[in-house]
């Protein structure tokens, strides 16, 4: 070794040491939250609404609290999974890894999220699912949260608006086989439709990412359905929608919150007027809580808010009141939050209590809706069903749990 | 009945896009024995092109057939020359080296269009403007045709007669014709064998640029990935019909179309994707030259 070269080890020795050294202490104390959705890819405004809704509660918290929560600067850390599960869990092992942060907020759909959430089960670090209705999502564990209904729910209002509001006896099914929530939510609006006397004349599938669907359209076109139930995301329903009309079908197309986003009615277009899907909330709903908040994300972005959005909202709102109970409740305790005390006993002890208070969310006054969590840490929530009637989207049935 | 005769519209109707695609393949691989696997992303960039003619027209906010064909000439004059920037920046230079650095030059291009049209066009999703307005033509007996899938066929039908002709009748698809025989004795006989293969690629990429119009027309999601699946399909296709051999193209990529749809339609949509590979397998056990290919005895 000549002295040259053990000079330039010498020199890469403390270059190294003062960068851990800058990765160990960042000098202040602070409340680190994670957020992670698919910011990108096939259903992008999923992430993106999410992203906004959580924004519009951190510059709320900012206004009114110097974005301070028991005297400790709060901080988020935003990810984007592209819309992959496996991305997902990538993403999330370095938000609690890397980024050490004491809570998750994300994501929307259900295959995403039960790809994270035993992640964050493991790490004993809360994760608020905003939209995600899958019911296996909570069950992963009781670090695992979410804001709103689960799919037994959502797929009994679409068959009882089927059924009852619509008189409809013959419904075909087209779902998306990579995606769990679409195949959950399937079984579980036949399971509803047959017990009240309908009939599923024809069940076929798709893939995410598929563009063609005119093949599995003609064969359902031949059992001649008074409706298609299409338990998909928008990109596809959208296609769908369009494809089945160039087809010669005109029956109505159902549908959950999948179909929720600005760009539902961009792809679609006529298509599909006529059809109904169900959601959390209805924006011509009068409710001036509500009518506040679609004022307040307009101002913000420009644009209205859709329910994804809302949600994302609701569960930042909830986090942080959460964890403003847990300051004044027990400041000791909450100490062990801030960034410093990441990897202590002290933080374990005090993501536990974190949990314990989420877990008692009750009667929390949300914008979509009042969020009450159950012992399974899902929220009963009524939910509406949206009428397409020239290009754009009505308030049609309220139905409750 | 109907139902089948429905599918047969459908399946025939997506087969001659595969056609179009495998076209392109078959040709540059009966010229220079290269697998281009970056030709489905040309197809990508050929639907993006138009994408941006159609919003520069204005087209989506009036319809016309006169719109259309720009937008489909642009797509293809601008492809035709993004092929001809691919083969001479990338293919020429390993022309002489192994089959398998050339191979793997291919591959590294096809990653390189990707990931440049993610950055250049952004990853998510793109919708293309309805160009044309959908029309529905009922066939009788319940069988509706859209205008656009005719559109879809004309101009693919006409681009093959195209092509047929080029290679057949005139001095430049006589040229080929040598090329692809001997490069060696082609160059004898005074032949630019460089501008052949030049003008080659420019040839399968308007027709890639073409396929790629005409899927956006009828399919409005874009996105830089949307090539990779109908490129190894369009591939498969082309092995199918006997590689190197142009009717044999047209034929796989029908028969390919044709069997996605009724595997759909009749079996699992979960196997659509699966079915090109199986057909893939079928033919090299069977038949290894293609349904049009002829055998060549491997000269050791």
């Amino acid at each position: 070794m000549t002295v040259a070269t053990r000079v330039r080890l010498g020199c890469a020795g403390i270059v190294l040491a003062l960068l851990l050294a800058g990765c160990a202490g960042t000098g202040k104390d602070e409340l680190v939250i994670g957020e992670y959705g698919s910011l990108t890819g096939n259903d992008a405004t999923f992430g993106q609404s999410t992203k906004n809704g959580v924004e519009l509660a951190y510059s709320e918290l900012q206004a009114q609290k110097q974005g301070r929560i028991g005297g400790l600067p709060v901080r988020f850390v935003v990810e984007d999974d592209q819309g992959r599960p496996e991305e997902a869990a990538t993403v999330v092992q370095k938000l609690i890894n890397q980024d050490r942060v004491i809570s998750v907020i994300g994501e929307v759909a259900s295959s995403r999220s039960l790809a994270a959430a035993p992640i964050c089960q493991a790490a004993g670090v809360p994760m608020i699912s905003p939209s995600s209705t899958n019911p296996a999502v909570t069950e992963k564990g009781d670090y695992i949260f979410r804001m709103c209904f689960i799919d037994p729910f959502q797929g009994t209002v679409m068959a009882r608006f089927a059924g009852d509001s619509l008189h409809l006896k013959r419904v075909a099914i087209l779902k998306d086989v990579k995606n769990d929530y679409s195949v959950g939510l399937a079984q579980f609006f036949t399971e509803a439709f047959t017990r009240t006397g309908g009939q599923i004349v024809e069940e076929t599938a798709y893939s995410a990412g598929d563009q063609d669907f005119r093949s599995q359209l003609t064969a359902i076109k031949a059992k001649n359905p008074q409706a298609i139930f299409v338990p998909g995301y928008y990109t596809e329903v959208g296609l769908i929608a369009r494809q089945a009309r160039e087809l010669g079908i005109t029956v109505p197309i159902l549908g959950g919150d999948g179909w929720e986003s600005e760009q539902l009615l961009n792809i679609g277009g006529a298509a599909l007027n006529g059809s109904y899907y169900s959601n959390h909330f209805a924006v011509d709903n009068p409710d001036p809580h509500l009518q506040d908040f679609l004022r307040r994300y307009k101002a913000k972005f420009g644009k209205e808010s859709d329910a994804i959005g809302g949600l994302a909202y609701d569960a930042a709102s909830v986090l942080f009141q959460s964890l403003d109970k847990l300051a004044q409740q027990d400041p000791d305790t909450f100490k062990g939050l801030a960034s410093s005390k990441a990897g202590t006993s002290a933080r374990k002890a005090a993501e536990k209590k974190l949990r314990d208070i989420i877990a008692t969310t009750t009667r929390y006054p949300g914008v979509t809706g009042t969020i009450t969590l159950d012992e399974h840490r899902n929220a009963s929530k009524p939910a509406v069903v949206i009428a397409i009637r020239n290009g754009a989207k009505h308030y049609a049935a309220t139905i409750n749990p | 009945m109907s139902t089948f005769l429905q599918q047969l519209v459908n399946g025939i109707t997506w087969g001659s896009v595969y056609a179009l695609i495998a076209l392109g393949y078959t040709m540059v691989y009966g010229i220079l024995r290269l697998i281009n696997f970056a030709h489905g992303d040309v197809y990508m960039l050929g639907a993006f092109v138009g994408l941006y003619t159609a919003t520069w027209l204005r087209a989506g906010e009036n319809p016309s057939l006169g719109h259309a064909a720009v937008v489909l000439l642009a797509a293809m004059l601008a492809c035709g020359a993004i092929g001809i920037v691919i083969e001479r920046a990338a293919y020429k230079p390993v022309r002489h080296s192994s089959r398998l650095s050339a191979l793997i030059t291919a591959i590294g291009v096809s990653l390189f269009l990707e990931n440049g049209g993610v950055l250049l066009f952004g990853p998510d999703p793109r919708f293309f403007p309805q160009i044309v307005a959908a029309k529905i033509i009922p066939l009788g007996g319940g069988v509706t045709i859209s205008n656009q899938q005719i559109i879809i066929l004309g101009v693919s039908l006409a681009l093959m007669f195209a092509l047929r002709f080029i290679v057949l009748h005139t001095r430049v698809g006589k040229a080929m014709q040598a090329v692809s025989y001997s490069h060696t004795a082609a160059s004898l006989m005074g032949i630019s064998v460089d501008r052949i293969i030049t003008f080659t690629f420019m040839l399968g990429s308007m027709l890639a640029a073409a396929a790629g119009v005409l899927v956006a027309l009828q399919n409005p999601k874009i996105e830089p990935y949307m090539g990779v699946l109908p490129g190894l399909k369009a591939f498969v296709a082309a092995v199918l019909g006997g590689i190197g051999n142009i009717p044999g193209a047209v034929i796989g990529g029908l028969v390919m179309g044709v069997a996605e749809v009724l595997v759909t339609g009749y079996v699992s949509p979960t196997y659509r994707d699966a079915i090109a590979f199986v057909l893939l397998i079928v033919i090299l056990l069977v038949r290894p030259a293609g349904i049009l290919g002829k055998s060549q005895a491997e000269k050791v």
